[in-house]
């Protein structure tokens, strides 16, 4: 929550975006606490090292100096913020905080002898082999095609 | 890890298809330029090998891979047709690509793995895969709409294409997700379990179920989901128009109505009320805008809009209330049958744009088929053939599709429907007879003449045969077709 808040209140975006790779951990802490180690390595890996490396690439080749930019939409902002605590407390209070499903939860298999990070590997090479393999054509696609969007002297404009 | 042998047979076309578009990667920067035409035949032949694969294989019902795929007769009904579809498209672009100087045989490998896309979401029984085949699909045409990108118009295109398309695969991965929260599963046989449980009161099969909705609308480019249509279809490279026009929205009718049938057949009046209004907005919409366009390739693009909204006729008739399963199912064969004759008049009518240059620039105005009777005689024949096609007139094929589509909403006992629809393929007439009247009846200017030019490869000569002959030939004689679509219909709950 510190850290959120200071994403958005700290003045040097670089400031931000480290202080958004500690909450991005702490996220990941929450992950392990619930016993989805998976996730938790997931969410250091893709977010903490790729996707934060991505927007700190951004910040630094676009040289944000100009830092009023957003400073108008304060009234505003604590206006919706309000009504959204607002709405939660409410919910929280006639829900009586848990929210009760009408429904009997989804049983949730733990696995208990083999950890997370192996199930899920698991059923990724078995179950679901064939969603996996079509996943890998979407990559080939999208990288073939950069080439052809991007590389220089291989198509010439008409004359 | 081992891959049940028994399944990658069932899967054998799409293993074909893909091996095909992996060669064709490989083997493309290592051939001599002269020599690339070779991978464009080495796509068709495996397509043709495909065709007869999966028509062999008609009728029988097989699931694979746990479950998250089946083929029966109505995934392959479709693939059949995506096969036609996708050979046209290449045989046409052999000739188009050179002209428009973008000859890479990356093109093809492209269309092979859109068409790789389709055939996934034909026959996914899981939407999870079937979401993964979307994306396959509409990565590729991303691409492919881009493909002319020293042309501001195509980068548009692909860049507005990307942005609408993947907001709306959001929404559909959203749907996709709220409805496994109720559901606990993916597949589509436990969905139907889990909604027929539940019903619409749970706010969660609600919203899942309408989200799911809007985001299929999209891809079949239904009011008011159509905005990208125009803009995308005018500026992506002809051929790749053709191709998203006939095949993406073949595939993506046949994922939606197997999503609706076998996932919410539960609640099947609520939906067809929804798509009820979304079909009559689209039948509007369509005709209605199609009449001011000048632009040859917009103006089928606004038509292609409105031949969505006939198809949706079809959808309504097979979930409305109190319909017979005998009715319903009547409803499901006549879209299939309507999109496969769509399918030739589409790609016949992009086939002549394509061919039909004026300098070094395509003819996608209207004014560069002033007179054209009196310059080609062939050519412009063949216009009018697929425009009274397009616009539903006797004896063409096109008047085939609309009046089973007619007589199912009439037999579903939504006459009024069928009036509707009736009224907007009059109004339709209006555009597409303009195109036949500007053909025959005004001269060409002599500035014209001289610039004016067909660019003929004996390639879209058979992709032109080909048209004809369905529209000719389905026309006069649709009982064969008729037979195919009926049986292979999907069976109702």
């Amino acid at each position: 929550m510190l850290t959120a808040t200071l994403v958005v209140a700290l003045r040097n975006p670089i400031h931000s975006a480290l202080s958004l790779l500690v909450m991005f951990f702490h996220v990941a802490g929450l992950y392990v606490t619930l016993h989805a180690e998976f996730l938790a390595a997931i969410q250091i890996i893709v977010y903490a090292g790729a996707i934060l490396v991505l927007y700190l690439f951004v910040v630094m080749l676009l040289n944000i100096k100009r830092e009023e930019q957003f400073n108008k939409q304060g009234v505003v902002a604590m206006f919706l913020g309000f009504v959204l605590l607002a709405e939660t407390v409410l919910l929280g209070i006639s829900r009586g905080f848990l929210i009760a499903s009408p429904h009997a939860p989804l049983p949730v298999q733990a696995g208990a002898s083999v950890g997370n990070t192996e199930s899920i590997g698991e059923l990724l090479y078995s179950t679901y082999l064939f969603p996996f393999e079509i996943a890998s054509l979407i990559l080939l696609v999208a990288m073939v095609g950069a080439v052809i969007l991007t590389k220089k002297g291989i198509m010439e404009p008409k004359s | 890890m081992s891959i049940p042998l028994a399944d990658l047979v069932t899967i054998l076309p799409e293993c074909l298809v893909v091996l095909a578009a992996c060669v064709l990667f490989v083997l493309d920067p290592v051939m001599p330029a002269s020599k690339k035409d070779f991978l464009a035949w080495m796509c068709v032949g495996t397509l043709v090998v495909c065709f007869f694969i999966t028509a062999a294989g008609m009728g029988e019902k097989t699931f694979a891979f746990s479950n998250l795929v089946v083929v029966d007769s109505y995934a392959s009904f479709w693939k059949l047709l995506l096969y036609v579809v996708s050979g046209m498209t290449i045989l046409l672009s052999i000739g188009y690509l050179k002209e428009e100087r973008i000859d890479l045989a990356e093109f093809y490998g492209f269309i092979m793995l859109s068409l790789t896309g389709m055939m996934i979401m034909v026959s996914g029984s899981d939407l999870l895969v079937i979401y993964l085949g979307i994306e396959l699909m509409s990565i590729s045409l991303y691409i492919m709409c881009g493909f002319k990108r020293f042309e501001a118009k195509s980068i548009e295109a692909s860049a507005k294409y990307f942005i609408l398309g993947a907001f709306s695969s959001g929404l559909l991965l959203y749907g996709i997700s709220l409805i496994f929260g109720a559901a606990g599963s993916t597949q589509l046989v436990e969905i139907a379990a889990a909604v027929n449980a539940r019903g619409l009161d749970d706010p969660l099969v609600l919203i899942a179920m309408m989200l799911i909705i809007v985001g299929f609308a999209f891809k079949v480019a239904a009011v008011p989901f159509h905005m990208w249509t125009p803009d995308v279809y005018q500026g992506a490279p002809t051929t790749v128009t053709a191709f998203m026009a006939v095949a993406s929205k073949a595939a993506s009718f046949a994922a939606f109505l197997r999503v609706l049938l076998e996932g919410f057949g539960g609640v099947k009046p609520n939906w067809s009320g929804l798509i009820l209004g979304m079909c009559i907005l689209t039948l509007i919409l369509g005709n209605i805008v199609a009449i001011v366009q000048t632009n040859i390739k917009r103006m089928l693009a606004y038509s292609s809009i409105a031949h969505a909204g006939y198809a949706l006729i079809g959808v309504v008739v097979a979930g409305w209330m109190g319909t017979g399963a005998g009715v319903a199912s009547a409803g499901v064969s006549s879209i299939m049958l309507y999109l496969a004759i769509y399918s030739f008049m589409t790609m016949g009518a992009f086939a002549m744009v394509a061919i039909l240059r004026r300098g070094g620039l395509e003819g996608e105005e209207l004014d560069d088929f002033t007179g054209l009777a009196k310059r080609h005689k062939g050519a412009a024949f063949l216009m009018m053939l697929f425009m009274i096609s397009l616009a539903g007139i006797p004896p063409t094929a096109g008047f085939i599709g609309k009046f089973y589509l007619f007589m199912a909403a009439v037999n579903a006992g939504l006459t009024w429907l069928a009036v509707v629809g009736l009224v907007f393929a009059a109004v339709s007439a209006f555009y597409y007879l303009r195109v036949v009247m500007v053909m025959y009846m005004r001269e060409p200017s002599s500035e014209q003449e001289l610039e004016t030019r067909l660019a003929l490869s004996p390639t879209a000569m058979v992709v032109l045969a080909f048209a004809v002959a369905g529209v000719v030939f389905l026309g006069v004689y649709p009982g064969p077709l008729v037979s195919i679509a009926t049986s292979s219909a999907l069976p109702l709950p």
